[in-house]
C-alpha cells in the first residue's frame, strides 16, 4: 500500500460543553492539548464517560468544540466538515453499508475520489490482501463475522489513504480471542503503512499494548500523557496508577532528598528512589508510595503479616493481606516453583526498591 | 441568573448555525424545508387563527363568543365529540377483536382479515357511506327492496357505523403490531404461576395493552374528528365540524365563524393528538424492537375461537359487501327503481367525466414523488441532523398529521387567495396540498426506520468523503428504501383519495374524482358515483400492483404498515 501522506496532528485548548436537560452543563472535554507526530499510535484511554469518544468525535467532525483549535500540520480543521478532513474512520459497530458487498463497501470513497475503476479494483484487492481476505469481494457485510466485518472496515479506512486514521473501540465488539488477534493485526499494518493512528478504548491492555503513546482521561482532563512503560511505572496519580494495572497505595514519609534522589519511609524501613525532580519533594513530607502487586518479594523478610485472602490464578498466586493503612495486594508469579501461603498464616515480604513509584499527596 | 443563561443559549445557537453553515448543500436544504413547512403548515393555520380573533379590523374573542353562545354551533361540537367518542369505542373494540384474534388464537383465513385492513387504505374515504345508503338508504337494497321501508340511514347512528367500519383498521393494524411484541415468556411465566387462559388474559395481556387500546382510541378519534367524506355523504342533518367549516367557509363565505370553529376543532384535535403521543406513549410497557422473542402457541381452544370466528367472519362479509356494491352499483341503471345493467354510468365517467381522471391520476403522479423524497429528505434532518429550529420543524411535521384536512384546506383559502400569491384554483397548491397530506406520514415513518439504523453507517460515508446530498442518497435512501416505497404508494393512494383539504381547492381549469363522486352522490346519481368510484379504486389498484412488482424487481420487502 503507498505511503503515507501522514500527518501530524495537533489539539490546542480543545473543549467542549454540553447542555443537557437533566444534568446541566456537562463539561466533556475541558482544555486538552495534545501533540500527536506523523505516524505515530496514540490511544485516548479512560472509563465511559471520561470524554475520550467526544475527544475522537471531535477531531472527527462529528462535534463542534466549544473552544480551541484542531490542526492537522498547520491547517485548522474546524470549520471542515469530516468529509473534507482526509480521515478514516474504523467504528465500534464496524459500520459497513449493509446494501453494498465487500468490494463495494471499500470502493465507495475511492469512488468519490474518482480513481478510474482499474485503479480502484487494484486498490480494493491489495487492501484485502493485508487483511488475508482476497476471496471475500462479493460477500454482503451479513454474511462475515464480526471480526471479518472490521477487518473489511479497517480496509476501507486504510485504502483511501487518509492523513489521519481514528479507532472507536473497534475491538469492544469481538470476542476475546479474536480482540487479541485483531489488536496485533491492527498495530502491524499501522506500522507496515506509517499512518497517525488515535484509538479510543477503555481496555488498558489494548492501550498497553498497541500505542506509542498513551493519553489518559478522566472528566474530560488529561491525566498523563505518555508511552506504555511512562504511565505503568511513573503514574502521574493515583488514578492513574489504580486504571493502569492494580496499585496499592502505601503512606510514606520523605527523610531527606538529594540533587536526583529522594530517601522516604515506609513504616520503619528506608528506600531510595530516584528521582530527577528530587528537589520537589520536602523532608518530612507525607507521599503516596505507589506498589504495584509484583513489585513485593515473598522471599524477603523486611515486613509480617497474616493472609486474609488467597486465590490461585494459573499464572500466579495471589495473596490480600494487611498492611500499614491499607490491605495490600500482591501477585507472585510462577507459583508451581514456590512455596505457597493459606488463608491465616503468617507471611513475610518485602519491596523491591526499583519499582517503588512515590507520589505529592493529591 | 436569567440573563446569563439566555445569553448561553444565544450562542449555543450562533455555534450550532455555524455547525450548519459549514454544510451549504445542508443548508440549502434545511431553509427549503424549513419555508415548505412554515408556508403551507404554519402559515396557513396562523392566518386562521389571526382571522377567528379579527372582529371589523380589530382583536376580538367576539366569534368564539359568538361560537359558544350559538345553541347550533353547541351543538355541532357536542355532536363531532359525541360521534368520535362513540366510533373511537367501537372501533377499538373490533380493532381489538381483530387483533387478538389474529396474533393469539388459532383460526383460518386470517390472510381476510388482513385484506380487510388494507380496503379502507385504497379506496376514497367515504366508499363505505356511500354503500350504506345502497342497502339502508331510502332505495336501499335491505331496507327497501327487502323489508320495504324508505329508511333514513342519514345521521348519527348511519356516521357512526361508516366510520366505526373506515377506522377500525387502522387502529387493527396498531394494535396487531403491539400483541405481536408482547413477550409470549410472560404470559408463560403467569401460566406456570398458576393462571389459566381466561387468568392470564385478563392479569397480564390486558394490563399490558391498556397503553395502546388508549393509543388506539384516540387514533381513531382523531381520525373521526378530521372525517370529511363520510360526514357529507351520510352525515345528514347530523352536521360535524368538519362539515361545517367547509359549509360556513365555502357555502356561506363566512370567514369568521368558520375559522374560529376550525380554531376549535384544530385545538381539540391536537390535544387528542398530545395525549396519544406524550402522555399515553411513553406509558407503553411494550417496547417495540421488530423481533419476536418466539413464536406464541395460539389458542385453539374451540370455546373461544369459534364465536370469535364466527364474529370476525360476519364483520368482514358485511365489510367486502359494503366494497362489493361499487362495482355492482355502477352498472345498474337506477338504484332503487330499474336494476337492470347498463353501460351507461361506465361510459358517462369516460366521455363527461374523462378531465377529472385525467386530472386526479396528473396530479397524484407528480405529487407522489415530491412528497416521497420530501418525507425521507425531512426525516433524515431530523435524526440525523442539528440545526437550529429542528425540533421546531419536527414538531410542525408530525403534528401535521393529526391536522384536520378541511383545517388545512381553509388554511389554504384564507393565506393563498389573495395578494400577494394568489395560488388557489391552480395545480400548484393541488399538488402542495396533496403533499401536505401525505409526507408526514412519510417522515413518521422514515425517523423510525432511521432510528434502527447506526448512525455510524453514514458516518462512516461522511468519513470516506461523502458529502450530506451523497450520504443521503448513495447510504441513507438505500437503507431505508422499504419505507421510501411505501411512503411512495401511500402518496399516490392519498393523492388518489383526498377529500377534504382538496375540496376547499378546486376550481374549473382542475379537477379532482373524489370531488365529482360527492358532487354526484349529492345529486343523487349513484350510478355515476359509483362508476368514479370504480375507476379510482382501479386506478389506485392497478398502480400498487406495478409498484408491488417493482418492488419484487427491487427485492424490496415492504410491509404494509403504512
Amino acid at each position: 500500500m503507498n505511503i503515507s501522506n501522514a500527518k501530524r496532528v495537533e489539539l490546542v485548548d480543545l473543549s467542549k460543553t454540553f447542555i443537557t436537560s437533566t444534568r446541566g452543563e456537562v463539561k466533556a472535554v475541558q482544555n486538552v492539548n495534545l501533540v500527536i507526530e506523523p505516524g505515530e499510535f496514540v490511544t485516548l484511554l479512560g472509563p465511559s464517560g471520561c470524554g475520550k469518544t467526544t475527544l475522537l468525535r471531535m477531531i472527527a467532525g462529528f462535534e463542534l468544540p466549544s473552544g480551541g483549535k484542531i490542526l492537522f500540520d498547520e491547517d485548522d480543521v474546524i470549520s471542515k466538515t469530516p468529509d473534507k478532513r482526509d480521515l478514516g474512520m474504523v467504528f465500534q459497530n464496524y459500520a459497513l453499508f449493509p446494501h453494498l458487498n465487500v468490494f463495494d463497501n471499500i470502493a465507495y470513497g475511492l469512488k468519490l475520489q474518482k480513481q478510474d475503476s482499474k485503479q480502484i479494483k487494484e486498490n480494493v484487492l491489495e487492501g484485502l490482501k493485508i487483511v488475508q481476505m482476497d476471496d471475500f469481494a462479493k460477500r454482503v457485510p451479513s454474511q462475515m463475522s464480526g471480526g471479518q466485518q472490521q477487518r473489511v472496515a479497517l480496509v476501507r479506512a486504510l485504502v483511501q489513504n487518509p492523513g489521519v486514521l481514528l479507532f472507536d473501540e473497534p475491538l469492544s465488539n469481538l470476542d476475546a480471542k479474536l480482540r487479541l488477534h485483531m489488536r496485533d493485526e491492527i498495530r502491524r499494518i499501522q506500522k507496515d503503512v506509517g499512518i497517525t493512528s488515535i484509538y479510543v478504548t477503555h481496555d488498558q491492555s489494548e492501550a498497553m499494548a498497541m500505542s506509542d503513546k498513551i493519553v489518559i482521561l478522566k472528566d474530560g482532563i488529561i491525566q498523563q500523557v505518555g508511552s506504555p512503560q511512562e504511565i505503568y511505572q511513573k503514574p502521574a496519580n493515583t488514578f492513574v496508577s489504580n486504571f493502569i494495572g492494580k496499585a496499592n497505595v502505601l503512606e510514606g514519609k520523605v527523610v531527606s532528598t538529594l540533587d536526583n534522589e529522594v530517601h522516604i519511609t515506609v513504616d520503619v524501613h528506608e528506600y531510595t528512589i530516584k528521582r530527577d525532580d528530587a528537589k520537589e519533594f520536602k523532608v518530612g513530607e507525607e507521599i503516596d508510595v505507589i506498589i504495584r502487586p509484583e513489585a513485593v518479594d515473598l522471599s524477603l523478610d523486611t515486613f509480617k503479616s497474616i493472609v486474609n485472602k488467597t486465590v490461585y490464578m494459573g499464572e500466579s498466586q495471589d495473596y490480600w493481606f494487611d498492611f500499614l493503612n491499607i490491605e495490600l495486594e500482591v501477585c507472585d508469579y510462577n507459583p508451581s516453583s514456590k512455596k505457597t501461603y493459606n488463608e491465616g498464616e503468617e507471611i513475610t515480604f518485602g519491596i523491591l526498591e526499583d519499582s517503588i513509584h512515590i507520589l505529592h499527596k493529591e | 441568573m436569567e440573563n446569563n443563561s439566555n445569553e448561553r443559549s444565544i450562542n449555543r445557537y450562533f455555534r450550532q448555525l455555524k455547525f450548519t453553515m459549514r454544510d451549504p448543500i445542508l443548508l440549502i436544504t434545511v431553509a427549503i424545508v424549513s419555508l415548505f413547512v412554515i408556508m403551507f403548515i404554519v402559515l396557513p393555520l396562523g392566518s386562521i387563527l389571526g382571522e377567528s380573533i379579527n372582529s371589523d379590523g380589530g382583536f376580538s374573542f367576539s366569534n368564539y363568543v359568538k361560537i359558544f353562545t350559538s345553541r347550533f354551533n353547541r351543538m355541532i361540537i357536542g355532536n363531532t365529540l359525541r360521534l368520535g367518542i362513540t366510533v373511537a369505542f367501537f372501533g377499538t373494540l373490533i380493532a381489538f377483536l381483530f387483533a387478538y384474534a389474529t396474533t393469539y388464537l388459532a383460526l383460518p383465513h386470517k390472510k381476510l382479515f388482513n385484506i380487510l385492513s388494507i380496503m379502507p387504505m385504497i379506496s376514497p374515504p367515504f366508499v363505505i357511506s356511500l354503500s350504506a345508503i345502497l342497502l339502508f338508504g331510502r332505495s336501499g337494497l335491505i331496507s327497501y327492496e327487502l323489508l320495504g321501508i324508505r329508511n333514513d340511514i342519514s345521521g348519527f347512528w348511519g356516521l357512526a357505523m361508516t366510520q366505526t367500519l373506515s377506522f377500525f383498521p387502522i387502529g387493527y393494524l396498531m394494535l396487531r403490531n403491539l400483541l405481536q411484541n408482547i413477550d409470549p415468556s410472560v404470559e408463560e411465566a403467569s401460566q406456570a404461576l398458576g393462571a389459566n387462559r381466561w387468568k392470564v388474559f385478563t392479569t397480564v395481556t390486558l394490563p399490558l395493552m391498556l397503553p395502546g387500546l388508549a393509543n388506539a382510541m384516540l387514533l381513531i378519534f382523531i381520525q373521526s374528528l378530521a372525517d370529511f367524506g363520510n360526514a357529507i355523504v351520510i352525515g345528514g342533518d347530523y352536521t360535524t365540524m368538519a362539515v361545517q367549516i367547509y359549509q360556513q367557509g365555502i357555502g356561506s363565505y363566512d370567514m369568521a365563524g368558520a375559522t374560529a370553529l376550525a380554531v376549535i376543532l384544530l385545538l381539540i384535535s391536537l390535544l387528542a393528538y398530545y395525549m396519544q403521543n406524550s402522555v399515553i406513549g411513553k406509558r407503553s410497557y411494550v417496547t417495540v424492537t421488530g423481533k419476536v422473542a418466539k413464536e406464541r402457541i395460539l389458542n385453539d381452544n374451540k370455546k373461544v375461537t369459534t364465536p370469535v370466528y364466527i364474529i370476525c367472519l360476519l364483520i368482514c362479509i358485511f365489510v367486502i359487501s359494503l366494497y362489493a356494491l361499487v362495482p355492482i352499483g355502477a352498472f345498474v341503471r337506477l338504484w332503487g327503481a330499474d336494476y337492470s345493467f347498463t353501460m351507461k354510468w361506465i361510459n358517462y365517467v369516460f366521455t363527461i367525466g374523462r378531465k377529472y381522471i385525467v386530472d386526479t391520476t396528473t396530479l397524484a403522479l407528480i405529487a407522489t414523488p415530491i412528497a416521497g423524497i420530501l418525507g425521507m429528505i425531512a426525516a433524515f434532518l431530523i435524526v440525523r441532523k442539528s440545526f437550529p429550529g429542528r425540533k421546531v420543524i419536527e414538531w410542525c411535521i408530525l403534528m401535521a398529521i393529526a391536522l384536520p384536512g378541511t383545517v388545512i384546506g381553509l388554511g389554504y383559502v384564507l393565506t393563498y387567495n389573495t395578494r400577494p400569491l394568489i395560488l388557489t384554483g391552480t395545480s400548484f397548491i393541488l399538488i402542495i396540498a396533496l403533499v401536505v397530506r401525505s409526507f408526514p406520514i412519510g417522515t413518521r415513518s422514515g425517523i423510525a426506520a432511521l432510528k434502527q439504523i447506526d448512525p455510524s453507517i453514514e458516518e462512516a460515508a461522511t468519513i470516506s468523503g461523502a458529502n450530506s446530498s451523497k450520504v443521503f442518497t448513495s447510504i441513507t435512501l438505500p437503507l431505508i428504501k422499504p419505507v421510501f416505497f411505501s411512503s411512495l404508494l401511500y402518496a399516490f393512494i392519498r393523492g388518489m383519495t383526498l377529500v377534504s383539504t382538496i375540496i376547499f381547492l378546486v376550481s374549473a381549469r382542475w379537477q379532482m374524482l373524489t370531488v365529482a363522486i360527492m358532487n354526484q352522490v349529492d345529486q343523487g346519481y349513484y350510478g355515476a358515483a359509483n362508476a368514479y368510484c370504480l375507476v379510482l379504486i382501479f386506478l389506485v389498484a392497478i398502480v400498487m400492483l406495478i409498484m408491488r412488482l417493482l418492488f419484487r424487481l427491487f427485492k424490496i420487502d415492504i410491509n404494509g404498515d403504512m
